[in-house]
């Protein structure tokens, strides 16, 4: 960069804002985590208070520690359904960039069309044909919709054409080794940076899905985070002091994406278009 | 329609790198990798949407008292559903509602992604600011659009919300957000608050790809930064605002998560206040899933016709299918 670049008090001031504006609901959570229910609608909206633990151990001592359940459930549908999913659309991907076959137009076209498909379609039917194989109110329910994720297929196809040199697989072939070894030992590793981004843009679809999960499931133990607060939320309606716990689970609820987003920082740079990460 | 049109020469390998097929290799296996992927497709993208379809036109005849599991029967309905399900009075407000919603929210969010894409790559601003600045833009990604609706459902509320103190502060009437005429400003806050972060990142990344010797030369010539900005950086992050603008049409038209949250702490969020909110209440509540198919057909036709069809006006394919 040469000196021609100024700073600009504008440019920095409406960057400020936006910041500001992003963070004032975090802030907020934050400072209303500690309130008590009586302090949460009478004291100025900013002004901390000294109940932080014990809304935690409100929290987590609702119905013998429901809460974290939640919180072990989500972990489980977004980690588990990720892992699959990005195993899955590995293979896919790999298939569709890197051998020559018949009907591999079709089969890429028609995943593409898939990344369009609006989620509103799906859901009821879903849940109608898990229904008739008594899946749902099950684990199963949330994952296996989970598994199958167009839009990671679709990188994953990019990340294997620009990463996976044809002449190592050829090498690999000459050498002996079988298909799925080939697969394991050479593909994978050649693909991790691309796979890691795949992985987590299905983690955190999964983290954050309301609706899906909202459907299938009846039976509170079951609940990801998003649908336990949402029920925490009505109770509220007719028993305010309840708004202290959801309010503070809301804060629990948001640390653990945070800190992966925080770390994993240099895997967010993300071409929608071109499809591709900078990393 | 682009999405189909895939040139059949790019499936062939450029003639240097042909692969030296060998005996050994199976031509079963590509279909062996694709093996599950393809069958979670048909199981969970392709049947549901063909029994959508199908329920779509199906209803129950009841015959006799109505009593009886034999009493009940599935027959065919044509489009009975279809007609049922427009001439529904919750229908079309509900359509117009998210119509309004995401004319607000589509072009807001885009709107501010790029301005702060562009204020973050023309690096006018200290290194630290820029960073803290991209971090926090970024940050409501990570918060699902339950717990973001929850806080800023909170912060609505009159007894709780800061801009009001201050609004009353000044001596002025503080709004009612959640009152019926700010609900959709509220709901459409929270999805941009959601999603600018997203998309910053998106055309953010499309113009740290591009040479910055294209922008020194432009400087030499005596271009201004909003020259420069407006000329070479807004056409080169075109395809990523395209396909930004997509996802997010598809994704507004969509909306369930956010006023199902707030309807707790918003008595003016009604049952259908969303057309997916229509869908749910038809097939949960009142156990009608052939209507509730008909209209979520409707909503997905909707969509592929106005995601279609703005990349047909743009002249654009739906994805870069060169690698």
């Amino acid at each position: 960069m040469t000196t021609t670049l100024r700073r600009s008090p504008i440019a920095t001031t409406l960057l400020l804002l936006g910041a500001a504006y992003c963070l004032l609901p975090v802030l907020w959570v934050l400072i209303a985590s500690s309130k008590s229910s009586a302090e949460l609608f009478s004291t100025f909206t900013l002004a901390p208070s000294t109940h932080l633990f014990d809304n935690f151990a409100d929290l987590a001592g609702y119905r013998d520690g429901l809460y974290w359940r939640w919180m072990g459930n989500t972990v489980v549908y977004a980690g588990a359904g990720a892992a699959v999913s990005t195993l899955i659309s590995a293979m896919a991907g790999y298939a569709l960039a890197k051998f020559d076959f018949r009907g591999k137009a079709t089969v890429f076209n028609i995943i593409l069309a898939g990344v369009l498909v609006p989620g509103v379609i799906l859901a009821i039917p879903q849940y109608l044909l898990l229904a008739k194989l008594g899946m749902t109110n099950t684990y199963w329910a949330v994952l296996l919709p989970s598994f199958i994720s167009p839009y990671g297929i679709y990188l994953a196809r990019i990340f294997a054409a620009a990463a996976v040199p044809t002449e190592i697989l050829e090498a690999s072939r000459i050498d002996g080794s079988g298909e799925w070894r080939t697969f394991g030992t050479v593909v994978l590793p050649m693909m991790r940076t691309g796979l890691v981004t795949v992985f987590l843009f299905q983690f955190v679809a999964i983290w954050n899905n309301f609706m899906l999960p909202y459907i299938m499931l009846g039976d509170d133990r079951l609940y990801p985070l998003t649908v336990g607060l949402n029920g925490l939320l009505n109770q509220g309606a007719n028993q305010p002091s309840m708004y202290t716990s959801v309010v503070t689970g809301a804060l629990v609820s948001i640390i653990p994406l945070i800190a992966l987003f925080l770390t994993l920082q240099r895997y967010w740079q993300v071409d929608l278009a071109a499809g591709g990460v900078k990393a | 329609m682009s999405l189909t049109t895939t040139a059949p020469t790019r499936t062939a390998a450029p003639p240097a790198a042909a692969p030296r097929r060998r005996a050994g290799r199976k031509a079963g296996t590509p279909y062996a990798f694709l093996a599950p992927a393809l069958i979670l497709f048909t199981a969970f993208l392709a049947a549901p949407i063909v029994y959508a379809g199908y329920l779509s036109l199906r209803k129950v005849k009841v015959s006799g008292l109505g009593l009886g599991a034999k009493s009940r029967t599935e027959i065919w309905a044509g489009f009975e559903n279809y007609a049922r399900s427009l001439s529904d009075p919750d229908f079309l407000p509900s359509v117009y509602r998210v119509g309004a919603y995401g004319l607000i929210v589509v072009p807001a969010m885009l709107g501010l992604a790029l301005l702060f894409a562009l204020l973050l790559d023309a690096n006018r601003t200290r290194e630290s600011i820029g960073k803290f600045a991209r971090i926090s833009i970024f940050l409501p990604y990570a918060v699902p659009a339950v717990v973001a609706s929850l806080l800023w459902g909170f912060l609505y509320l009159p007894r709780v919300s800061p801009i009001n103190d201050a609004i009353e502060a000044l001596g002025f009437t503080a709004p009612n957000l959640l009152s019926t005429d700010l609900t959709l400003w509220a709901v459409a806050n929270i999805a941009v608050w959601g999603g600018t972060g997203f998309n910053m990142i998106v055309i953010y990344t499309a113009l740290r790809a591009v040479p910055t010797s294209l922008y020194e030369s432009a400087r030499i010539d005596g271009a201004s930064e909003l020259a420069i900005a407006w000329r070479i950086k807004i056409p080169i992050v075109m395809p990523s605002l395209v396909m930004t603008f997509v996802f997010s049409l598809i994704a507004t038209l969509q909306v369930f998560a956010e006023p199902m949250t707030l309807r707790p702490l918003a008595n003016t969020i009604s049952t259908t206040w969303t057309p997916l909110m229509k869908v749910y209440r038809d097939a949960f509540a009142r156990n009608d899933l052939y209507a509730a198919a008909a209209t979520s057909v409707i909503i997905a036709l909707a969509t592929f016709i106005l995601s279609f069809g703005f990349l047909k006006l743009v002249g654009r394919r739906a994805f870069n299918q060169e690698d």
